[in-house]
This record gives C-alpha cells, sequence and structure tokens, in this order.
C-alpha cells in the first residue's frame, strides 16, 4: 500500500498539452477515481502513474521516493486494461504466472499465489483455459487476477468496464469493490468516463477537464458541493437543471442549479410554472419534461406511480436548500 | 429470368429487362471461363507436352492424346536434374532461414520502438529492395571470387540476401505493426524485456505471418536467375532455372523441348500446389507488403 | 496508433528527461537491428560501392585486382584526332545504350499499363459473388506461382515457329497465312515479351486492386444502387477514386519493378535489339564481353536512374502519408 503524490505534473505530446499541472495526493489503501469527458486526460494521467508514458515536467513519488524515471515494472504497480490484454497463447495460469516467472521466483511461491487470488476472484476452475474460451466477465477476472499476482503497491484501472455489457457491467463493479475490502484496502486507481461507476466505487473522486483538475472530494462532497459549474453538471443522474435569466436573478446569481431528485410538483413559494413536454417512466421513477419557459426543458424526478401527458399544466418548486448558485465565473455562492 | 415461349403460339413478349440481364450472365461467366482458360491453359500446355514422346512432340493438339513418361526419365538421366532440385532446396531455404533469423528482431524494433531516423530507416530498406541485381552484379562477382566461392551453393546464399533480407525485414515489420499495444503493455509492466517481449508474446502469435513471409520469400529464392546464372560454372552448382534454360539435346541444333516441358511441370507442380494449398496466407502476405505501402 | 508512444517530442527545445524504460528500448532496438543492418552492408552496401568504383576506373573481368582510375572516360570520353575531329566514345552516346534505355521504359510502361487495366477487371471479377469464385482465384494465382524462367519456357514452346500452337491456332482461324518467329522476328520479338510478362504479373496486380477493392464497404454500392446510378458510372466515379492510392502504390511499385527486368527477356528473346534492356545490355558487357567497367557503367547508370525515381515516390509518399506510421 503506497501514497502517491503528483506535483504538478504536466505531459505535451509534440506541440499538444494534455496534462497542464496535476496536483494531488492519492492517500495510502484508498480507492480513487479519475473522471471526466473524452479528452479530459484521465487515461494519460493513469499512463503516467504506471510508467507507460514519460511525465514531462513535475514530480510523481510514491511513499516519498520520486519514480519519474522508474520503469512500471519497478514501480511496484499492476495494471487492469480496458480490453482485459490477456496473453492469447497462455492459459490462464500462465497469464497470471507470467510476471512471477520473469521475476524469478520459486514455482511454490508462484503456484500459491496465482491459486490464492484465482480463488479470491472465483476463476479457479478455468486456471487451464486459454483466453479465447472464456467469456468477456471472465476474462476481465483474469486480468484483475494477474494484477493481483503482482502484489503491487497500487492498482490501476483503466476503464475496467467499459467492453462490457449493462448487466456485466454492474456484477463485476460488485466484485471490484468486494477486492478492494477484502485487499485489506490496497491503494486502488480507477479510470472511467462512467460518473456512477466514480459514485459507486470512490472513496474520493478526481474530476478532470481540459488537462486540469477540476475537484477532489468524496461522492458526497462533489454531489452537495460542486465547486463549479462543471462539476455541478457533471456528477449526478440525470444532470442537474440550470437556469440563468430572470430565474437566476431572483435568486441572485447568474446560473442556478437543481437537481431533478430536488424539484417538487405542486404550487408554494418560489413556483415555476409551465407545462409538460414528455414524460419516461421507468418504473419505480419517472422523470418529467418541463417546459417553463427556460432555455432547456427542466427535468423533474416523481414517483413511478404518477402520470403525466404533453401538454399538462404543471407547477415545480425547488427544495429548501437545495438551489445552487453560481456566479459570472461560475464559481458556487452558496446554496439556498 | 427466363424467357417464355410457348411453342406454336405467338411467344409471349419478354421484357426487355429480363434479356438484358441474362446477357450480362452469360457475358459475366464467358469472361469468367476467357480468365480460367488463359491463366492455367500455359501450364497445362506444358503437362500436355510433356507427356508426348518422340516426334508426337512436333504434331499439335489441344486435348491429351499420350501418356509416356520418356521425358521425364531424360531429364533425370541425361539432364542431372536432381542435383538441380536439391541445389535450388538448399539454397532457397537457407536463404530464407537467415533472412527470417536477422528480420525478427529487427523488425520489432522497426514497429514497435520509437527512435530518430526510424521513418528513414524504413524507407531505405525499401529502397534497397528495388536494387536491380545487376547493378552489385560487379561488386558481387569481386567478393565471391575473393572467397573463392565461385561455383558454390554459398555464393547464391549470400547474394540472394540482397533482396530477400529486406523483403522478409518489410513484411514481418508490417505483420508486427499489427499487434495491439496493450499486450506489449501488459508485458512491459509485467517486467518483460524487449527480447522477452519479442520471444515469449510476439513470437507465438506471429508465427503464421513468418510461415507466410518465409513461403513468399523461399519462391522468390527459387525463382532467381541471374546470379544463379553468372555466379556459378558447372552443373553441381546451378539451380533449376538456370539448368532448365541451358537444357541441350543430342544434337547441337537441337532443343529438347519435350524434356524441357517435363522439369518445367516438376518444378512447377509443387509450387502451385503450395501456392493453392496457402492461398489466403499467401494473398495476405502480398497485400500487407503492396496495399500498405 | 500501436506504437507505445513513449515519447520523443518533435521539438527538441522541449527535450524530456527519458525515463529508463525509454532508454531500455531504444537500446535494445539498435542491437536488434545491428545484424540486419551488418548484412546489408556487406552483401548490397559495398557491392554497390565496389561497381560504382570499378565504372570508374578500367578493370577486367580477368584482372579485376589492376584496375586503375579512369575517372568518367567509360561514362564519356573524347579524343582529338590529329586530322582535327572529335570521337566521342562511352556509355552515353552508345546507340546500343540508348537503344536499351528505350527498349526498358517503352517495355515498363506498357506492360504496366495493360497489367492494371486487365488486373482491375480480373480484381473487379473476383470481387462479384458467385458459385466457383475460389477456383478462379485459385486459377489466377497459377501464372504468379510458376517461375519466370519456367513461364519463359513454356510460353517460348507456345511461340515456336514451326511447332507452336499459337501459330497453329491463329492460322487455323485464319488469321494469319503464315507462321510467325514471334520471339525471333525483330517485328514481334517485343510483343511476344509484353505477352508473357502481362500474362505473369496481372495476378499480382488483380490482387492488390482487390484488396484495395475488398476494403470499401458495401453499403456504399447499396446506395449507389437505391439512387439509381448506372453500375459504370459508379465504377469511375465511385469506385475508382476509393481504390486509386492503392492502385498508386501498386503502379509505381510495378513500375519500379519493369525497369529492371532481366530473367523474361534473357531466355524467352536472347540476342534481340528490340527487346534487349538496361540489365540485359549491361550483364552482356559486363560478363559476356569481358567489357567489365564498361557494363559497371551501364549498371550503375541503370543504378541512379531507379534511384532517383525511387526517391522521388518515396519522397512524395512521405509528404503525402507523414512517413507512414508513428
Amino acid at each position: 500500500m503506497a501514497e502517491l503524490q503528483l506535483s504538478d505534473i504536466r505531459k505535451s505530446f509534440g506541440a499538444v498539452d494534455v496534462i497542464k499541472g496535476v496536483t494531488l495526493t492519492v492517500k495510502s489503501g484508498e480507492f480513487m477515481v479519475f473522471v471526466g469527458p473524452s479528452g479530459c486526460g484521465k487515461s494519460t494521467l493513469l499512463r503516467l502513474i504506471a510508467g507507460l508514458e514519460t511525465i514531462s515536467a513535475g514530480a510523481l513519488s510514491f511513499d516519498g521516493q520520486v519514480v519519474n524515471n522508474l520503469a512500471p515494472s519497478k514501480r511496484g504497480i499492476a495494471m487492469v486494461f480496458q480490453s482485459y490484454a490477456l496473453y492469447p497463447h497462455m492459459t490462464v495460469y500462465d497469464n497470471m504466472a507470467f510476471g512471477m516467472q520473469l521475476a524469478k521466483a520459486g514455482k511454490d511461491q508462484i503456484r500459491e499465489r496465482v491459486e490464492k487470488a484465482a480463488e479470491l476472484l472465483q476463476i479457479s476452475p478455468y486456471l487451464k483455459r486459454l483466453p479465447k474460451q472464456l467469456s468477456g466477465g471472465q476474462r476481465q477476472r483474469v486480468a484483475i487476477g494477474r494484477a493481483i499476482v503482482r502484489d503491487p503497491k497500487v492498482f490501476l484501472f483503466d476503464e475496467p468496464l467499459s467492453n462490457l455489457d449493462a448487466a456485466l457491467r454492474v456484477a463485476t463493479r460488485l466484485e471490484i469493490a468486494k477486492l478492494h475490502h477484502s485487499m485489506n484496502g490496497a491503494t486502488m486507481i480507477y479510470v472511467t468516463h462512467d460518473q456512477v461507476e466514480a459514485m459507486t466505487l470512490a472513496d474520493r473522486i478526481c474530476v478532470l477537464r481540459d488537462g486540469v483538475i477540476e475537484q477532489v472530494g468524496t461522492p458526497i462532497e462533489l454531489y452537495e458541493r460542486p465547486q463549479s459549474l462543471f462539476v455541478a453538471g457533471f456528477i449526478g443522474s440525470p444532470k442537474m437543471n440550470f437556469l440563468n435569466g430572470n430565474f437566476a436573478g431572483r435568486y441572485g446569481a447568474k446560473t442556478i442549479g437543481v437537481r431533478s431528485e430536488h424539484l417538487q410538483i405542486g404550487a408554494g413559494e418560489g413556483t415555476w410554472t409551465g407545462k409538460v413536454i414528455h414524460s419516461e417512466n421507468l418504473g419505480s421513477d419517472s422523470y418529467v419534461y418541463v417546459d417553463i419557459g427556460a432555455q432547456e426543458p427542466v427535468i423533474v424526478r416523481e414517483d413511478g406511480t404518477k402520470k403525466h401527458q404533453p401538454d399538462d399544466p404543471i407547477a415545480i418548486r425547488p427544495l429548501p436548500g437545495q438551489v445552487h448558485r453560481f456566479d459570472d465565473a461560475g464559481q458556487p455562492m452558496g446554496r439556498q | 429470368m427466363t424467357t417464355q415461349v410457348v411453342a406454336g403460339v405467338q411467344p409471349v413478349r419478354v421484357s426487355s429487362f429480363d434479356l438484358w440481364k441474362l446477357i450480362k450472365r452469360v457475358a459475366f461467366f464467358l469472361l469468367v471461363v476467357f480468365i480460367v482458360v488463359v491463366m492455367v491453359f500455359p501450364f497445362y500446355y506444358a503437362i500436355l507436352t510433356s507427356f508426348k514422346s518422340g516426334t508426337d512432340i512436333y504434331r499439335v493438339n489441344y486435348w491429351p492424346t499420350s501418356f509416356a513418361l520418356d521425358n521425364y526419365t531424360q531429364v533425370f538421366a541425361n539432364q542431372g536434374f536432381l542435383q538441380n532440385l536439391s541445389n535450388s532446396v538448399i539454397v532457397a531455404a537457407l536463404t530464407v532461414a537467415l533472412s527470417l533469423v536477422l528480420s525478427v528482431t529487427a523488425s520489432y524494433a522497426l514497429s514497435r520502438v520509437n527512435f530518430r531516423g526510424r521513418g528513414l530507416l524504413l524507407m531505405t530498406i525499401l529502397a534497397v529492395s528495388m536494387f536491380p541485381q545487376v547493378a552489385v552484379l560487379a561488386g558481387l562477382f569481386e567478393l565471391i571470387r575473393f572467397y573463392n566461392l565461385f561455383n558454390s551453393l554459398w555464393a547464391l546464399i549470400f547474394s540472394y540476401t540482397i533482396f530477400s533480407l529486406p523483403f522478409t525485414v518489410w513484411v514481418l515489420t508490417t505483420f508486427m505493426r499489427d499487434l495491439p499495444v496493450e499486450i506489449e503493455e501488459a508485458a512491459i509492466v509485467d517486467g518483460a524485456t524487449p527480447w522477452i517481449i519479442i520471444w515469449r508474446v510476439f513470437m507465438p502469435l506471429l508465427w503464421p505471418a513468418l510461415v507466410t513471409t518465409g513461403l513468399l520469400a523461399f519462391i522468390a529464392a527459387w525463382n532467381e536467375y541471374l546470379f544463379a546464372l553468372t555466379f556459378t560454372s558447372d552443373n553441381s552448382a546451378r539451380t533449376v532455372p538456370v539448368a532448365i534454360s541451358l537444357f541441350s539435346g543430342i544434337s547441337q541444333h537441337e532443343v529438347p523441348w519435350g524434356t524441357i516441358m517435363a522439369a518445367s511441370v516438376l518444378v512447377t507442380a509443387p509450387l502451385v500446389v503450395l501456392v493453392l494449398v496457402f492461398q489466403r496466407k499467401i494473398i495476405s502476405g502480398l497485400t500487407a507488403g503492396g496495399v500498405k505501402g | 496508433m500501436t506504437d507505445i508512444a513513449v515519447s520523443t517530442p518533435a521539438r527538441p527545445a522541449k527535450r524530456e528527461a527519458e525515463s529508463d524504460l525509454v532508454r531500455q528500448r531504444v537500446r535494445a532496438a539498435m542491437w536488434f537491428l545491428l545484424p540486419m543492418l551488418l548484412a546489408l552492408a556487406v552483401v548490397a552496401a559495398w557491392p554497390l560501392a565496389r561497381s560504382m568504383y570499378f565504372s570508374l576506373t578500367n578493370a577486367s573481368l580477368t584482372h579485376l585486382a589492376d584496375a586503375k582510375f579512369v575517372w568518367f572516360n567509360n561514362y564519356l570520353h573524347w579524343t582529338v584526332l590529329k586530322s582535327g575531329r572529335i570521337l566521342w566514345s562511352g556509355v552515353l552516346v552508345d546507340p546500343a545504350w540508348w537503344n536499351a534505355v528505350w527498349n526498358t521504359l517503352r517495355f515498363a510502361v506498357l506492360s504496366v499499363a495493360i497489367e492494371t487495366v486487365f488486373g482491375t477487371i480480373v480484381a473487379l471479377v473476383l470481387n462479384a459473388e458467385f458459385p466457383g469464385r475460389g477456383i478462379v482465384r485459385a486459377a489466377v494465382l497459377i501464372p504468379w506461382a510458376i517461375p519466370t524462367i519456367v513461364s519463359a519456357k513454356m510460353w517460348g514452346w507456345m511461340f515456336n515457329d514451326q511447332f507452336g500452337m499459337i501459330n497453329d491456332l491463329l492460322m487455323n482461324m485464319g488469321i494469319i497465312h503464315d507462321k510467325i518467329a514471334w520471339t525471333a522476328s525483330a517485328d514481334t520479338a517485343f510483343f511476344a515479351i509484353i505477352i508473357v510478362d502481362v500474362w505473369k504479373t496481372t495476378p499480382f496486380m488483380a490482387l492488390l486492386i482487390l484488396a484495395a477493392l475488398q476494403m470499401i464497404p458495401r453499403d456504399i454500392y447499396e446506395a449507389a444502387a437505391i439512387d439509381g446510378v448506372h453500375p459504370v458510372k459508379t465504377f469511375f466515379r465511385v469506385t475508382l477514386p476509393l481504390v486509386r492510392p492503392a492502385l498508386m502504390v501498386a503502379v509505381i511499385f510495378r513500375l519500379l519493378d519493369a525497369l529492371r527486368i532481366f530473367d523474361l527477356v534473357y531466355v524467352l528473346t536472347p540476342n534481340s535489339a528490340q527487346t534487349k534492356t538496361m540489365s540485359v545490355i549491361s550483364r552482356e558487357n559486363l560478363i559476356d564481353f569481358d567489357k567489365f567497367a564498361y557494363g559497371s557503367a551501364e549498371s550503375t547508370l541503370l543504378f541512379l536512374i531507379i534511384a532517383v525515381l525511387t526517391i522521388v515516390y518515396i519522397w512524395i509518399g512521405q509528404v503525402r502519408f507523414e512517413g507512414g506510421r508513428g
């Protein structure tokens, strides 16, 4: 388990600056998620930590030791790739044992570690199979097993669930969460573009945009106290409703944001009136799209048993204390 | 869409669309037949000729009339062809083996490692494969004489490398480029050195490519004429192409066409079989080098 | 990208410290390249240099070691006779040489043009789906599989003036009345070479073009069909432009290849002034006539011509395609 220190890390590919000064501390044993839109640099940052890319400027330290120029295999990291990256011609056992074989570990030691990891991930019956004989989910578990066998200080995950179908994604997400608990809190850094994965798995989330950090904090912190318009809009599904112009002016802000789960239907103070455009019913919840004369429709979450028809008149109001206010620069001004 | 004509009754008017389609189909079929005939006929005719004996050869016919093996026995008895076959096999096999050994590690460097001047080096190697062989003939002649290799198989293996090596490097580089990055990265994280990556991670995935490359290089070496003609002086070292071109008959002015055809068939038949069996691989190898340029 | 993008930045001013990984890989790459480069230096670079050297001397086959510098005399030399007349000599004023150059050029252009057209037709046929397509593709590979010398002999036999089947066939069809000496006659030798070369290399062109054709997504044809575009128009307006890059590569590759032809000409039409190419005449002087230095000059000229064309081609390719991948 190691603590990572990133000090003003920068990375350029030729003339293009991809990482523009990232300073971050990942605490020992924490599950840190890098999240952000495509092109924000989260994968690049992960690869810099792994050592697969060279850092252009700044310092990366593991437990106080600067590792900028160290080769990946010497940093004590293990990586789980998006496409699993299993060696196709080797059995599951050999895939997991490869690293240790290269390090000239003893056969018994290797077998012990591989079997333990296989048991942890429930892939013991597949040890003699080739990757092509396994399903996507099983292959991903082998990839995780390979990482475990390395007994690393830091686990790195590069969008490991992207290649799985929706149901499998949820199941494997659970496996990864369980893994973190059962490994006595190994330090894990996880990259994803899916904020649901981020919210459910992370101890802390680091939101990246355009090569810089927007905000770092626990999921609840990001949810309740977003430090910028971008983070407010990025975290939470469906996306937070934003209103400006007169709607925001009444609260003394340039822009206000209210989450769909914090809007109530019915008249009262601060009510906005309008009509229903469309209603999506998912069984447990329904999401109502309301036109209140703003630039975009406002989404309101409601109980699934209620029904609304298009063109129905409707009045909505925010729950007290749940209106996020933002100034001209997109900075938060406190909630009302 | 067939025409419908009822006998004795006024024919149903066939829509011109149907007729046009039929014509197109027939024309296409004829074209296909034409192509196949043109491509295969010379080989077929050579086989035909090789089975004729005596003066039969001087009569032209297009269908098999005789089945005599005289020409084939003569190929071995009078022309010492067995020696030539053996020479060709040895030279081609060793040339290819040598080229492959030198190319494997070189192609890894050229396809997977980013270093300054890599593009230039690749282009240079491609350029070498475009050398006119006669341009190095004088220099090679001097070298071979100097090392006393004249009229030996080593002279050929040595000189064939000039076209075999750039070819194998180029094709293997193209194949290696297509191997997935992540597997290499996973191996790097596992602590593999480039040498280990080549032999324990890439080679098992590449062996079909090696077979294809080897096959194509073998055919090129088997085919070679200029160097074999120039650097050998008697049958002990002559390869098949040179031998066939020098077949002489009983009298000075007689060209032993029957024997020549027999030898041609002997040499071509295994090659044709090889090519047909490995069709897909060969096509992918040729186009990998060609289309990707 | 298939590279490990461990970067060496494009601008030297931003030179970053190299990590162990990058250093290890670059060092390994150098060692990996060394044996191959050494081999090429020995079998290609050195002999080429020596050949060029010989072209500047008066070397002969039997007295290689005694060669003395005569500089560019083999290429161009003039002596002033006592009568005042200037006598020019050297490869550059040798009509036999320029005849060879002309033969080579017209052969290359004509042969490649015909191969490209036929190759395209064959490729289009193979691209269509019909029963027995596999057999046709196998049949098409056969000319390519046959060694050049064997092809020369097979066609030589078919072209034979006395007993060849081509004369027989044409006479039976009433197209000709006298037997033609295809490979020996000055009028027809050149065309005999073209016919055999086209037969031999059309498969190669067809395969390359077919590969390019198969990369075109079927949707485009379906969209054109729905739009009611005539198939011929589809070919020229849709298919051809998409195939053009690969086609260009193949054509230029074949052109460069055709310029150095030797085997076919030497075996099918030996000693024919109408077909003697630059390679053939070089070797003739080098080995047969023991005009070793003269032949070296010719082979060097051939090399320079091809080298210039190759460099131009690669340079254009680099400019267009940014030096390949990575």
